[in-house]
C-alpha cells in the first residue's frame, strides 16, 4: 500500500492502530499480526495474529523499519506485532530527556 | 497527523487521570476529549478561519486548543496585556475569528466586525456540557478531524520586542514532531503535577499543555504569577514539575531569601527559559532551592515549537559543585541540541563557523516552522532556519546564546555582543541587573551604553564598573556611559525590552529622568566635564525608573586620540559581532 505521513491504519487481526510518521515513496507491505494493515474506516474480517507476529504493540511507542525510512506511532495497542512483509519493525529507542516546558 | 491524536491517546489510556486543574476546576483526560468535541461543534458552527483566546490561563485554553484542532481551525492565543490599538491590529489580522474572552472584554468587542465573541465562562460551560442538557450527544464523532500534517494548528504572535509582532504559524506536524521527539507517552507517575505559570500566548504555555498531557502529568494552571502565590500553589498541589521564565525564577529566589520560606520537597524538576539567565541569578536560585529540585535550562523559539536545546540537571549539579571551571562556564550555555535538532553557527556570508566563533545560530529539524501568517517564511530551502540569535558552540557542542543579532552594537566597524558585556557586568557584586545597548554616536556610529540596577544596599560608580569591564574585555567593549536605574523593563514573559531602553537613552538629556554618567573607554581622549542635566519628574515615564541622581555627564572629546582609537578599533574588527 502507499503510505504518507498522517495516515491512520488499523490491524485486521487485533486492536492495534498506528499513525504514519514517515514513509518511503512507493508500495509498502505493512502488516500487523502477519496480516496487511487496513485503513481506519475499513471493515475488519477478524481472525487472530499469526503466532510468528504476535509480540504485541505498545501505545506511544514508535516503530521503525531497519533502514529507518518508515516510522509509525502506535496509537492503540494490540496483540499483533508490526512488520514490513516478514521483517519486523523495531521499537525506536528514545533518549530520556529532562522535562523542559 | 493532528494534535487530536495526542489527546485521543491520552483519553483512551489515561481516561480518569486529571489532565488539568485550575483553581477548583478539574478536567480528566476523557473529560477534556469530550469537551474538545463539544467545543469543535461550536467552532464549526461559527464558520470562522481562526479561534482566538484573549484570556489568562483557564480550562478554556485546552478546550479551545483541542476544539480548534478537532474543527480544523487554527488556534491563536492573544496577549491580554495589549493595549486597545495593538489588540485591534492583531484581531484584524486573524478575522474572521471566534474570540473567547472574559465577559468584560466580550462586551467591549462584541460589535467588532469580523469577530464572533464568546464569553469564556459560556464557552467552558458549553464544552463541559454543564449548562446544556443533551450537549454530550452533540459532540463530534471521534476521529472526525483532518489528519493533514500541513494544516496550521497554532498561531503565536511573537513578542515583537524589536518591531511589530509577527504571527508564527505552527502546523500540526511541527507540534506533533516536537512532542513525539521529546516526551515519552504516559511516562509520568500518577502523582506528578506541572505548575504552569506562563501565559497561554507564550509558546511554552502551549508546549507545556501538550507535553504534560502526553506524559500523563497533571497540569496545574496559575493564572496570575506571583512569587508567593507560586510557592503556595507548589505546596498545596504537591507540584513536581514547573517551568519559569528567568524573571519569575529570580522573584521566587528573592521571596525565599526574604521570607525564609522553603520550596516543597515534591518539586523535582524545574525548567527555565524564554530569556537570558544571568549566571549569578541561576547560581543563587540553585543555592536557595533544596537539592531535591533539579534544574534544566531550555532554549527555544516560538518559531521552533518551543525547546531546541537543554542543559540538564547533571550539568547544573556539576557547575554548582565547583572546582571545574569548564562546568561553571557551561552553566551560562543553553546546553546541547535535542536529538532531532541540528545546530550550526554561521558567519555573515552564510559560512559555517567552527566552535568558539560567534555568528548567527541556525537550526534544522521536524519541529522547526520558521514561517509567518503573512505568507513569509524564513525557512531556507534546505530546511535551515536562521534564528536571529547570536552565539557560538563550544568544542563539546554546548550552545551559548548571546542575544538577538538585531541588538548587536556596531561600534567603529566592530561588532559587539551586548550579552558578552552584560555577563561581565553581572559578575560585579554590586550589580543586580543590567542591559547593554548601542546608542547613536557621531564618532563611532554606535557607542556602548550600560543601564544598571544595583543590589539593595550596594554601591558602585560608573567608573568602577567601567574599570571592571576593562579588566576583563577588550577596551572597545567598555561602556562609554553607565546609567543607574531601580529596575530594568521586562515583558510579562520575561523578555528584556531593549527597545524601551534604547528609547529611554535616545531621549534628549534634559528629558531624561536622571543624569547619565559617562566616562571614556580606554584609549580614548580624556573627557571634559559638562553640567549635570536636571531631570524633570514628568519625564519619568519610561520603565527604567529614576535611579541615583547627581552623577555627572561627560562628553568625550574628539581629536587625535579618538582618531587613533578609531584606527585601533578597525584593527580589532575581526570579531564576528
Amino acid at each position: 500500500m502507499q503510505l504518507k505521513a498522517g495516515d491512520r491504519l488499523k490491524s485486521a487481526v487485533c486492536q492495534t492502530q498506528v499513525m504514519v510518521i514517515a514513509a518511503p515513496a512507493g508500495d509498502v507491505e505493512l502488516c500487523c499480526g502477519g496480516a496487511p494493515l487496513l485503513s481506519l474506516d475499513a471493515e475488519a474480517q477478524g481472525g487472530a495474529p499469526d503466532p510468528g507476529h504476535s509480540g504485541g504493540t505498545l501505545i506511544g511507542k514508535r516503530y521503525v523499519s531497519a533502514d529507518g525510512n518508515l516510522e509509525l506511532l502506535c496509537t492503540r495497542p494490540g496483540e499483533g506485532s508490526l512488520s514490513v512483509g516478514a521483517a519486523p519493525l523495531a521499537v525506536k529507542e528514545a533518549k530520556a530527556l529532562p522535562s523542559s516546558d | 497527523m493532528n494534535l487530536m491524536t495526542l489527546l485521543e491517546m491520552a483519553a483512551e489510556s489515561m481516561a480518569g487521570r486529571v489532565a488539568l486543574q485550575c483553581g477548583a476546576a478539574r478536567l480528566t483526560c476523557a473529560g477534556l476529549f469530550a469537551g474538545a468535541g463539544r467545543a469543535a461543534q461550536r467552532i464549526r458552527a461559527a464558520q470562522v478561519s481562526q479561534v482566538a483566546l484573549l484570556d489568562v490561563a483557564s480550562p478554556a485554553l485546552p478546550l479551545a486548543l483541542f476544539g480548534a484542532a478537532w474543527a480544523g481551525v487554527p488556534f491563536a492565543p492573544l496577549n491580554y496585556r495589549l493595549s486597545g490599538a495593538e489588540l485591534g491590529a492583531l484581531l484584524e489580522r486573524i478575522s474572521p475569528a471566534l474570540l473567547i474572552t472574559d465577559s468584560g472584554r466580550a462586551a467591549q468587542l462584541a460589535q467588532r466586525p469580523g469577530l464572533q465573541v464568546l464569553p469564556r465562562d459560556e464557552f467552558i460551560a458549553h464544552a463541559s456540557a454543564s449548562g446544556t442538557p443533551g450537549a454530550a450527544e452533540a459532540a463530534g464523532a471521534p476521529g472526525d478531524w483532518s489528519m493533514q500534517p500541513e494544516d496550521p494548528a497554532v498561531l503565536l504572535f511573537t513578542s515583537g520586542t524589536t518591531g511589530a509582532p509577527k504571527a508564527a504559524v505552527l502546523r500540526h506536524r511541527h507540534l506533533v514532531s516536537y512532542i513525539l521527539g521529546t516526551v515519552e507517552f504516559m511516562s509520568a507517575a500518577e502523582e506528578e503535577a506541572n505548575l504552569v505559570s506562563v501565559p497561554p500566548y507564550h509558546v511554552a504555555g502551549v508546549a507545556a499543555l501538550l507535553s504534560s498531557l502526553y506524559a500523563g502529568r497533571r497540569i496545574v494552571q496559575l493564572a496570575e504569577f506571583g512569587a508567593s502565590a507560586w510557592l503556595d500553589c507548589a505546596e498545596s498541589e504537591s507540584i513536581s514539575h514547573a517551568f519559569l521564565v528567568p524573571t519569575m525564577l529570580a522573584r521566587i529566589a528573592d521571596e525565599l531569601a526574604a521570607t525564609g520560606r522553603v520550596v516543597p520537597p515534591t518539586l523535582r524538576a524545574l525548567a527555565y527559559g524564554g530569556g537570558r539567565m544571568p549566571l549569578p541569578v541561576i547560581e543563587r536560585a540553585m543555592r536557595l532551592f533544596p537539592p531535591t529540585a533539579s534544574f534544566t535550562n531550555a532554549y527555544g523559539l516560538t518559531e521552533t515549537s518551543s525547546t531546541l536545546s537543554v542543559l540538564g540537571p547533571e550539568e547544573h549539579r556539576a557547575a554548582l559543585a565547583g572546582g571545574d571551571a569548564m562546568a561553571r562556564q557551561r552553566l551560562a550555555s543553553v546546553g546541547r541540541p535535542l536529538p532531532g535538532i541540528e545546530v550550526q553557527v554561521r558567519g555573515p556570508g552564510g559560512e559555517v563557523l567552527p566552535p568558539g566563533e560567534r555568528g548567527e545560530i541556525h537550526v534544522r529539524g521536524e519541529q522547526v516552522s520558521g514561517e509567518y501568517l503573512d505568507g513569509n517564511s524564513r525557512l531556507q530551502a534546505d530546511g535551515w532556519f536562521p534564528t536571529r540569535d547570536g552565539g557560538y558552540l563550544d568544542s563539546a557542542g554546548y550552545l551559548f546564546v548571546e542575544g538577538r543579532m538585531d541588538d548587536i552594537i556596531v561600534r567603529g566597524g566592530e561588532n559587539l555582543s551586548p550579552g558578552e558585556i552584560e555577563a561581565v557586568l553581572h559578575e560585579h557584586e554590586a550589580v543586580s541587573d543590567c542591559a547593554v545597548v548601542g546608542v547613536p554616536d557621531e564618532e563611532w556610529g554606535e557607542a556602548v551604553a550600560a543601564v544598571v540596577a544595583l543590589e539593595t544596599g550596594r554601591s558602585a560608580s560608573a567608573r568602577e564598573l567601567q574599570t571592571h569591564v576593562r579588566a576583563r574585555l577588550r577596551s572597545s567593549r567598555v561602556p562609554t556611559s553607565v546609567h543607574f536605574v531601580d529596575e530594568l523593563p521586562y515583558s510579562e514573559t520575561g523578555k528584556l525590552l531593549r527597545r524601551q531602553i534604547r528609547d529611554f537613552l535616545a531621549a534628549p538629556p534634559e528629558a531624561q529622568p536622571e543624569p547619565a554618567s559617562t566616562a571614556p573607554a580606554a584609549g580614548e581622549a580624556a573627557p571634559t566635564d559638562s553640567a549635570p542635566a536636571e531631570a524633570p519628574e514628568a519625564a519619568a515615564a519610561p520603565p527604567p525608573a529614576p535611579g541615583r541622581a547627581g552623577r555627572r555627564r561627560f562628553r568625550a572629546l574628539l581629536g587625535m586620540a579618538l582618531l587613533a582609537a578609531a584606527l585601533l578599533a578597525a584593527w580589532f574588527a575581526f570579531s564576528r559581532f
